[in-house]
């Protein structure tokens, strides 16, 4: 009985910090352009090439 | 191998046909100056990746923007309108990048930092083609930043619209909902499955714990998640029509509340996990059907293609001014391929107007000093000096634009689904009142919980869920065949359609290619090459209409001349040619043939080229297709010169109308109209926008979606415009599913109430129910409308 209470207590705080890591990522503009992250990521970086030492 | 043979023809930078005039560097070929000069950027900066993400990713170069373009951002007061952020070291600004569309472009934009160091980041948001960027202004201004941009072929746009207010962002608030939603049904799902697999006496408490966690778990999906229910049903209520939201709303209500009853009186467990699902499928089908194309706008207004600003001539120097400073009186220095942006008088220069976006029509207009210039056209013919009588706001392009938004008529149509609905309403009201007397009479008790189940059951979300998902899965498969309409009830507006009229120029035809005919003495073969080589010297439309014509060579024209509208003309092996009008090669006037470029040798007139527009390889089979079932009507703001054409090509029974203003298609449409028809118009141009929002549904074509398109209920690109006639089949198909669906929501509806009716709706059954027919049905409407569109090949 007592354990049972526990779970739902644990399940209900997951399920809420999901939902808040979805509000979260709506928020912060994730899902505004779905194009650019996954590509974006694939790009290297070639600092050896880069003369403008930037 | 084949990609060898690719490369030595094309541009490395654009992709361009460069066979002819190229210039190569370091084995890799270049059409132009332009071209070559971004490689050259790029190479230096170490930024090549560019060119192996994606084959010949650039946009062509020949045409060079002009060197002072972006010297109004040098204006503190304009470019303060455009920065969103400023501070000592640091400006952000968001660039609308029209030329965006693949990953190298990302790559290359966001590495802008490499090759200028007072960059400091760039972001790229795909989806809307924007840029932001955050410079360092001790370092770079931000003109330098705009030709940066450009310098490496992605040249901003910036237009008066950038001087509105921002536009917010898309809302955000109805994906929030589903996320609450999606959260709560979950958790009060699985909250209920113990009490329906059975809980012993010893386990009450933990009846009742569960019990009263549903009941605060719906209370988000009650207040916050329902709300565009609310807000619709209400928006109806106040206009006395009952749309579909209304019962919707009441069941909703009706199963909350009897569940807190149940709950707080602990007689039962209620409808908890019903009513969050319900409102969580309703949601989920409400965003798919409201997901629109963000990047494309369906209400452009003149502000998004006018400039920000010009050059003002004020005292021997040129100034930057923001368009709505400008005065009647002010004298306006407007550069090649810049927009005429208020009506005015032509004091200097040779003005060669290209009205194509006006009118649709691609050839320019020659006008000569004295004469007035309409707001809209683009200046072809270098500069000219331009004395303003109307400002911006009173000018024709302008006032043309504002009484369209007048006479923007007042809601189209009612969705059928309200109208059904509302049937649906009452037969369940009149079922619940039997009910309800039917039990006064024999078991007073069981009043309560039967009408009340029947409420619950008979809540008509199976049709608004066949509804919302048959729209959104038909809105997605338009827009994979390159049909974007504005939103679902314009789905149900192409459905209705019996008359279909088209705009000529530009919709039936295409700008970018001529049909031409020679006729006049026989041309030897040299002769023709000799014209070719002197055409290929001018940037006039007919002239590259001509090259194209009789194909590319390599000799050399000498003593080359242009008389910008009238003529060009040059010596070509010893012999001289001259191209142009009637006047400037015989001296003649001209009559009024059409379109004709003539040709002289050694000053003696040979004959004549005449110019038709092309219409679209596609016409002819769609005009032929939709005439059969349609009415159909072709309107133009030409001469009637092509009518016999257009007749053969259109059918008998088709209306042409030549010679038409943008009001005369206006009242065409309206004529129509009041015949009863439901009326779809077909166009590209300014001068069909008024008869496109007057129209039952307004459908633009562009050449390539980047392009601007007239306000409209759809965008359609050009390359799809032969699917039309199954475009609208799609949309009746919609309808069909719809009602097939609801036929079967009906079937579940009679389950349901035949428990309801009796009062012995368990929570169990209405639990099993409700989210298995909403399934069924998504998966219907889903399968069927995927399966109508493979029947139509789309």
């Amino acid at each position: 009985m007592g354990v049972i209470v526990l779970l739902l207590i644990a399940s209900i705080a997951v399920a809420a910090l999901f939902l808040g890591g979805f509000i979260w990522s709506v928020k912060n503009g994730q899902y505004d352009d779905e194009f650019s992250p996954p590509v974006r990521i694939l790009f290297d970086d070639k600092p050896s090439n880069d003369k403008s030492d930037k | 191998m084949s990609v060898e043979v690719k490369k030595q023809t094309t541009c490395y930078h654009c992709g361009e046909d460069c066979q002819e005039g190229k210039i190569v560097l370091e084995e890799k070929n270049f059409c132009c100056e332009g071209c070559k000069m971004v490689y050259q950027l790029l190479n230096e900066h170490g930024l090549c990746d560019y060119y192996d993400l994606n084959n010949n990713p650039g946009q062509s170069q020949r045409i060079a923007v002009r060197k002072d373009k972006f010297a109004f951002l040098e204006d503190p007061g304009i470019a303060q309108q455009l920065i969103s952020f400023r501070n000592e070291e640091q400006t952000h600004i968001t660039f609308y990048l029209p030329h965006i569309h693949c990953s190298s472009c990302l790559y290359l934009v966001e590495n802008l930092h490499r090759i200028h160091p007072g960059i400091v980041r760039t972001t790229v948001n795909f989806t809307r083609k924007e840029t932001d960027v955050i410079f360092n202004h001790k370092k770079i201004s931000l003109r330098e930043v705009a030709e940066l941009l450009t310098s490496i072929g992605y040249e901003p746009y910036i237009s008066l619209n950038n001087l509105k207010a921002k536009k917010p962002r898309l809302p955000r608030t109805m994906i929030y909902q589903l996320g609450v939603a999606g959260f709560c049904f979950a958790n009060i799902m699985l909250m209920s499955f113990p009490e329906y697999l059975g809980l012993e006496e010893a386990e009450k408490n933990l009846q009742n714990a569960f019990r009263y966690l549903n009941l605060i778990l719906s209370l988000p999906v009650l207040l916050f998640s329902a709300q565009p229910f609310y807000e619709s049903a209400w928006k109806s209520l106040k206009h006395r029509f009952l749309n579909i939201d209304a019962p919707i709303v009441l069941a909703i209500w009706v199963t909350f509340f009897r569940s807190v009853f149940e709950v707080l009186t602990n007689t039962g467990s209620g409808y908890f996990d019903s009513f969050a699902g319900i409102v969580f499928f309703m949601l989920i089908g409400r965003v798919l059907q409201d997901k629109t194309y963000q990047q494309l706008s369906f209400e452009r207004d003149y502000t998004s293609y006018f400039p920000i600003a010009v050059t003002v001539l004020k005292e021997e120097k040129e100034i930057p001014t923001a368009l709505p400073d400008i005065k009647a009186g002010d004298t306006l220095m407007i550069h090649h391929e810049e927009l005429v942006p208020a009506d005015g008088i032509l004091t200097r220069g040779k003005a060669f107007i290209d009205y194509s976006f006006v009118t649709g029509e691609s050839l320019p207009v020659l006008k000569e000093v004295g004469e007035i210039i309409y707001a809209g056209g683009k200046q072809t013919g270098g500069n000219m000096e331009l004395l303003v009588v109307k400002e911006v706001s009173q000018s024709y392009l302008t006032r043309l634009w504002n009484q369209q938004e007048k006479e923007v008529p007042e809601e189209k149509g009612v969705s059928f689904v309200h109208l059904l609905s509302r049937y649906f309403t009452y037969i369940v009201l009149t079922v619940a009142i039997l009910t309800a007397v039917y039990w006064w009479v024999n078991d007073i008790t069981r009043i309560w919980p039967a009408v009340t189940a029947i409420l619950i059951i008979a809540c008509p979300c199976a049709l608004l869920l066949s509804n919302t998902f048959t729209n959104g899965n038909i809105l997605r498969i338009l827009g994979r065949n390159k049909l974007y309409l504005r939103n679902a009830q314009s789905i149900e507006e192409m459905a209705a359609i019996d008359h279909i009229v088209f705009d000529k120029t530009g919709t039936l035809t295409t700008t970018h290619r001529h049909d031409v005919v020679y006729e006049g003495e026989s041309l030897h073969k040299s002769d023709l090459q000799a014209i070719s080589a002197l055409s290929s010297q001018s940037s006039h439309p007919l002239s590259k209409a001509l090259v194209r014509h009789l194909g590319r060579n390599q000799l050399t024209v000498s003593a080359f001349e242009e008389q910008t509208g009238k003529g060009i003309s040059g010596q070509i092996n010893g012999e001289s040619f001259a191209l142009g009008s009637l006047p400037f090669i015989t001296g003649k006037a001209a009559g009024a043939e059409g379109t004709r470029v003539y040709v002289s040798r050694n000053g003696s007139l040979l004959g004549h080229f005449s110019f038709r527009n092309h219409y679209r390889n596609e016409v002819n089979d769609l005009l032929n297709d939709l005439q059969s079932e349609y009415g159909l009507a072709v309107i133009s703001g030409d001469n009637a010169a092509e009518r016999q054409t257009l007749q053969h090509l259109a059918g008998k029974n088709t209306t042409l109308l030549f010679n038409q203003q943008p009001h005369d298609k206006l009242e065409y449409v309206r004529k129509m109209q009041s015949a009863g028809k439901k009326v779809m118009m077909v166009g590209d141009g300014l001068n069909d926008a008024i008869a496109m929002q007057e129209s039952n549904m307004g459908i633009a074509i562009a050449e390539d979606t980047n392009s601007f398109t007239p306000a409209s209920d759809g965008i359609l690109e050009s390359g799809a415009l032969a699917k039309l006639h199954r475009f609208i089949r799609l949309a009746k198909a919609n309808k069909q599913i719809v009602l097939a669906s609801f036929v079967m929501s009906i079937a579940y509806n009679i389950v349901g109430l035949y428990f309801a009716v009796q009062g012995t709706l368990s929570p169990l059954i209405a639990a099993v129910l409700m989210p298995s027919s909403s399934i069924s049905i998504i998966l219907l409407t889903f399968g069927s409308s995927n399966l109508a569109a493979r029947w139509l090949k789309l």
